[in-house]
This record gives C-alpha cells, sequence and structure tokens, in this order.
C-alpha cells in the first residue's frame, strides 16, 4: 500500500483530513477539560470534607 | 432489585466511577475496528470518490448528537415527574458532548459538501435545524448555568429540552418532507448506497464507537457534577473522591 496515495485521498485530502483532524482536535480538547474538570470537583469535594 | 437506589447520586457515584473505563475501553476498540474497514478495507465510493470516506465521521456526529438530545429530554421528563436529582444532572452532563458532535456532524458535513456539492453551506432545513440543535444545546447549558437556585435552574432546563427535542424529528425527517440538497439514502444503513459490508461494518462500527464514546464522558462528567453540588455531603467520606 502506498502511503502517499492514502495521504491524498484521490486529490481531496484536504476536505477528508480537515474532517478527521478536526474530530481527533475536538475529542481531545473535549478529554483535557474533562479531566481538569473532574480533578478540581475532587480537590473540592476533599477540601470540603476534612 | 430496587431501580430507585440507583437514581440517587450517592449509589451512582461509584458505580459511574466503575463503568465508564469499560465504555471508553469499547469506543477505542470500535474505533480502532472502525476506521481499519473505513480508510484501509471499504472500496472507493463510485460516485463520490474517496471524499465519501468523511461519512464515517460524519454519520455517527450526527446520529449521536441527535441522540444524545433525545436522551436529554427523556431524563428531563424523569427530572419533572419523579424529582430526580440525578436526572437533572445527567442531562448536563450530556449537553457538552452532545454539543460537541452537533458542531462535528457540521464541520465533517461542511467539508465533505464541498467537493461533493460545490459548496460548504447551505440554509437547507436538515443542515438549518442540525445548526439550530448546537444553539439548542448552548442555550441549555446558558440558562441552567443563568438561574442561580439550582432546583430552578433543573426544571427551567429540563422544560426546555423536553418541548426543543421536537427538533430532532425534524432533523431526522427533514430529507423527506422537504426538497433538500442534503441525500438521505447514502446516509442510511439500509440504503442502496452504502453497498459493500466493510462500508456497512465501518460505519456501524463507528456509530458505536461515538455512542460509547458519548457514555464514558458523561459518566465521568456526571461524577465531576455530583462532586460539584453535593460537596461535603456526608456520603463523600464513605466514597472514594
Amino acid at each position: 500500500m502506498n502511503w502517499a496515495e492514502f495521504f491524498s485521498m484521490g486529490g481531496r485530502g484536504f476536505y477528508v483530513w480537515g474532517s478527521y483532524g478536526a474530530f481527533v482536535l475536538v475529542i481531545a480538547i473535549e478529554i483535557i477539560m474533562l479531566r481538569g474538570r473532574a480533578k478540581r470537583a475532587r480537590m473540592l469535594a476533599k477540601e470540603s470534607i476534612q | 432489585m430496587n431501580l430507585y437506589k440507583f437514581s440517587s447520586p450517592v449509589t451512582f457515584y461509584p458505580l459511574a466511577g466503575k463503568m465508564w473505563p469499560w465504555f471508553a475501553t469499547l469506543a477505542g476498540v470500535f474505533a480502532v475496528a472502525g476506521l481499519y474497514l473505513g480508510l484501509f478495507v471499504a472500496p472507493v465510493d463510485y460516485q463520490q470518490g474517496e471524499v465519501y470516506r468523511i461519512l464515517y465521521i460524519h454519520v455517527p456526529a450526527s446520529v449521536i448528537g441527535m441522540f444524545i438530545y433525545l436522551v436529554m429530554a427523556g431524563y428531563g421528563v424523569l427530572a419533572l415527574t419523579l424529582n430526580t436529582r440525578l436526572s437533572a444532572m445527567m442531562m448536563e452532563a450530556l449537553a457538552p458532548t452532545g454539543a460537541l458532535l452537533t458542531v462535528l456532524a457540521l464541520w465533517t458535513g461542511s467539508l465533505w459538501g464541498r467537493p461533493t456539492w460545490g459548496t460548504y453551506w447551505v440554509w437547507d432545513a436538515r443542515i438549518t435545524s442540525t445548526l439550530l440543535l448546537v444553539f439548542l444545546y448552548v442555550g441549555y447549558l446558558a440558562l441552567i448555568h443563568a438561574i442561580e437556585d439550582k432546583r430552578r435552574a433543573d426544571k427551567a432546563g429540563a422544560l426546555l429540552v423536553i418541548v426543543s427535542s421536537i427538533n430532532v424529528p425534524i432533523i431526522y425527517f427533514s430529507v423527506k418532507w422537504w426538497n433538500t440538497l442534503h441525500q438521505g439514502s447514502s446516509v442510511s444503513l439500509a440504503g442502496n448506497a452504502i453497498a459493500s459490508p466493510a462500508m456497512r461494518w465501518g460505519l456501524l462500527l463507528m456509530t458505536l464507537a461515538c455512542w460509547m464514546y458519548a457514555i464514558a464522558m458523561t459518566l465521568v462528567r456526571v461524577r465531576a457534577i455530583i462532586s460539584e453540588r453535593e460537596q461535603g455531603a456526608a456520603w463523600l467520606e464513605g466514597n472514594k473522591v
């Protein structure tokens, strides 16, 4: 399998990888932000029961 | 078994903590299998060319983006009728993932539309009602955060989501009811346009991956919301926070 051909997506690489890239980016941002929120929530809960 | 037991944040908090890694793992497994089929195994579409491969993420994002709003409406009914606090928390936990998936549905659809239809955007019934869904998600989140009294905020949010969930069947049936540029058949699993088994399975697996991902994110988020809202509650002492 030819990787250059794979990435060019028949000349539509911009559209295909623009879609997949945005998808991965948004999911990564959601996971990072949620991790932060979960961490803050745990810290607040721990403080309040001490 | 007492199902009401699980409607209490006290019992749901540790349960959600145990469940989310399973859903996250399933999401990963389905995504790897679905992407492999969709990007490497499935043949090129004879009409659309390679750009049709966007559909492996466009369809799951759209389907789950709409589905989450219906699930929120279901929790809204529970929140208003049974007055369960956890239902309102689940609504709040679901909304951000639903909003992001719907934004991704529009984004990927736009990048698919440009080479296929010759335009990034068109104000047809399906695309416009999907944009409205984004605004409804954002509006719901804005509403519940704008009202100080949490109980009133939950009630108002539940009412908004129940009433506006009518938009979801409108999106779904828009391609039949109106003459839209957005086609129906190529995005349907039962449609003829998706003929190859690898295409069908790729689409199905990616949709399942998206679904499992949404459940995992919601479970993690609802735990954070429970901690935020029930700070200092005695039960947190017994639970691992």
